[in-house]
C-alpha cells in the first residue's frame, strides 16, 4: 500500500524514531474481532479479500478437506482453516479459524527486514508491507511467529494481509469485516473490540464453554486482529494457532544485540591494529637481516662446491 | 657471484596462487560490503554499490559459493604447510614477542607461522559455516527445504560468522601492512632473502637447500 498516512510509527531497518507529533490515536488503536463461535467457514471473507485486493490464486484441486487453498499464498491473505476436534464428552467439535496477519503490536516481520521502509507499522497498530522497498530477503518470514508472509514466485516480492489500509484510512472497515454474513468479523478500536470479546466470553460461558476466551497474545504486545476462542486455554486446537507466540530469541539475537555487537567488534578489531601499528610499530627487514641472510646462502652454496 | 645472489629474490607463490588468493579477496570484499548492507541499517546505503537492496540480495548469495569454492582450492593448495606442531604452540604461547616485534626470542618459523596457521583453519571453518548457513537462508531456491527454526537459528549464525570472519580479515590485512615485505609476496610474488631469514628462516634454509640446524 502506499504511503496514505504519514501516521507511521514503526518503520523497518530504522535507528531513529519517526514523525510522532501527530498522535491522535484513540482506543488502542485499530482491530479486528474473530469470533471463532460465530465462524460458519462459508469463506465469503476470503473471496472479499480476493476481491478488494485484486489477488487471484491458482485453482487448486480438492484433496478431500475443506481448507481452500489449503495455505497462505502471496494471493491467497486469508484462509478459513477447519480442525475436527473431538471434546471430553465425545462430541464432535467443527473449530474453523480464519488465519491471516495477527497484525502484532510487536511485530517480528519489521524487526527481521533490512530494508528501510519495507515494512511500516501505522499509529492505529497496523503492520503492513510496502512492495515498492521489499528486497525479496524472506527475513520477515523468518521474523513471524505466525508463519504469515508469503513471498511471491513472480516478483521476489512478499505479500501478506494489509488490515484494508487503504479501507481503514478513509474510514471503512476491512473487506472481510464487510462481508461477514454472520458477524463473526467485527472492527472497531481496540478496546471497544476487547469489550465486545468480553461480552462474548461471558456468554459462552452461560451456554458450557468454561475455557472460553480472548487471543490477543501478550508475547508480542497483543496483536491488532484478536480471536474469540471456545478453547483459549488450548489454542493449539485451532490448527496449531500458537499458545505463547513470541519473537524467537534466535531472531532477537540476529536483530537486536548482534548489531552493535558486531558492528562494535568490527571498529575494535581495527582500531586496535591501527594503535598497534602507532604504538609498537611496523616490524622491518634491515640490511642486517639481509647480510645475515647472504652469508648463510653463501655458506651454504661454498658447502655444496666442496 | 656474491652480488647476483643477494639481489635474487625468493618465489613465494606461483602467478596461479596469487590469482586465486585475490579472487577470494576480491569476492570477500564484495561479501562483506553487502553481507554488512544487508546486516545493519547504518550500512543500508552499501546497498548502492550493488545495483541498490534487490540486486544485493540478488548477488550475495551467488558471490558467497564463488568465494567459497575458489576458497576451497587455495585451501587445498596450502593444506601441506599449514600442520600445527610443537613450535607453533611454542610461538602462540610467546604471542607477546610476537606483537611486539621481538621475532629473535621466537621459535624458527617454517611457510607459515602458528597465527597464519590459526587463521589457516578459522577460515576453513567460517567459510563452511557461512555457505551452510546461507544456503539455508537462501529464501529464492532453498526456502522450501527448511523449517522456520533452522532459518532462524542459520540467520543468526550467520552473522556471527560473518563478523569473526570479518575481524580475522582485518587482523590479516593488517599484519600485511605491519609486517614490511609481506605484500609484495601476495602481489608480485616474492620476498627478499633477508624477509625469509626473519621471519620464515626454516622455510628459508628449506628453498636454500640448507640442512635445518635447529
Amino acid at each position: 500500500m502506499a504511503l496514505q498516512s504519514l501516521d507511521i510509527k514503526r518503520r523497518s531497518a530504522t535507528t531513529t524514531p519517526m514523525p510522532s507529533e501527530r498522535d491522535a490515536v484513540v482506543g488502542g488503536g485499530v482491530a479486528k474481532l474473530i469470533d471463532t463461535t460465530k465462524c460458519i467457514g462459508c469463506k465469503a471473507c476470503q473471496v472479499a479479500c480476493m476481491e478488494w485486493n485484486d489477488v487471484r490464486d491458482e485453482i487448486g484441486s480438492n484433496v478431500g478437506v475443506y481448507d481452500n487453498p489449503m495455505d497462505l499464498t502471496e494471493n491467497s491473505w486469508t484462509v478459513m482453516r477447519f480442525s475436527e476436534y473431538e471434546n471430553d464428552a465425545g462430541d464432535l467439535e467443527w473449530l474453523i479459524r480464519k488465519d491471516g496477519c495477527m497484525h502484532c503490536e510487536d511485530p517480528g516481520c519489521l524487526k527481521a527486514c533490512p530494508s528501510p521502509g519495507a515494512i511500516v507499522q501505522y499509529n492505529n497498530g497496523i503492520v503492513d508491507f510496502h512492495q515498492e522497498n521489499c528486497i525479496g530477503c524472506g527475513y520477515c518470514i523468518t521474523g513471524c511467529p505466525f508463519d504469515i508472509p508469503r513471498i511471491s514466485k513472480k516478483d521476489n516480492k512478499v505479500y501478506k494481509c494489509t488490515l484494508c489500509s487503504d479501507r481503514v484510512a478513509v474510514g471503512q472497515e476491512p473487506a472481510c469485516v464487510k462481508t461477514c454474513p454472520t458477524g463473526a468479523i467485527v472492527f472497531g478500536t481496540k478496546e471497544d473490540m476487547i469489550k465486545h470479546a468480553d461480552d462474548r466470553v461471558v456468554d459462552l460461558k452461560s451456554r458450557g464453554f468454561d475455557n472460553a476466551g480472548l487471543y490477543d497474545p501478550a508475547g508480542v504486545g497483543g496483536t491488532h486482529v484478536m480471536y474469540v476462542l471456545h478453547h483459549a486455554d488450548k489454542p493449539g486446537l485451532y490448527n496449531e494457532l500458537p499458545k505463547d507466540p513470541a519473537i524467537s530469541p534466535m531472531v532477537s539475537l540476529w536483530k537486536g544485540m548482534a548489531k552493535p555487537l558486531g558492528v562494535a567488534a568490527m571498529a575494535l578489531t581495527a582500531l586496535a591494529g591501527f594503535f598497534h601499528y602507532i604504538r609498537v610499530g611496523p616490524n622491518e627487514v634491515d640490511e642486517e637481516d639481509e647480510r645475515r641472510a647472504a652469508d648463510e646462502s653463501q655458506r651454504e652454496s661454498e658447502a655444496t662446491h666442496e | 657471484m656474491n652480488d647476483v645472489k643477494k639481489t635474487r629474490l625468493i618465489e613465494r607463490y606461483t602467478p596461479g596462487e596469487r590469482a586465486n588468493h585475490w579472487i577470494v579477496a576480491i569476492a570477500f570484499i564484495v561479501l562483506a560490503l553487502s553481507g554488512l548492507a544487508l546486516f545493519h541499517p547504518a550500512f543500508y546505503w552499501l546497498t548502492n554499490l550493488f545495483g541498490g537492496g534487490t540486486w544485493t540480495r540478488i548477488l550475495h548469495p551467488f558471490v558467497g559459493v564463488f568465494m567459497f569454492l575458489l576458497f576451497f582450492i587455495l585451501a587445498v593448495r596450502m593444506f601441506r604447510h599449514n600442520k600445527m606442531d610443537r613450535n607453533d604452540r611454542q610461538w602462540l604461547r610467546q604471542f607477546d614477542d610476537v606483537v611486539n616485534n621481538r621475532e629473535d626470542r621466537l621459535p624458527e618459523v617454517g611457510r607459515y607461522n602458528a597465527g597464519q596457521k590459526v587463521l589457516y583453519f578459522a577460515l576453513i571453518v567460517l567459510m563452511l559455516g557461512l555457505l551452510l548457513t546461507g544456503i539455508v537462508m537462501w529464501r529464492e531456491f532453498f526456502g522450501l527445504y527448511f523449517s522456520l527454526w533452522l532459518i532462524q537459528l542459520a540467520s543468526v549464525l550467520h552473522a556471527i560468522f560473518a563478523f569473526v570472519m570479518i575481524c580475522a580479515i582485518i587482523v590479516h590485512i593488517y599484519a600485511g601492512f605491519w609486517v614490511k615485505g609481506s605484500v609484495r609476496a601476495m602481489t608480485r610474488g616474492t620476498v627478499t632473502p633477508g624477509w625469509a631469514w626473519k621471519h620464515h628462516r626454516a622455510w628459508f634454509r628449506q628453498v636454500r637447500g640448507a640442512p635445518s640446524r635447529k
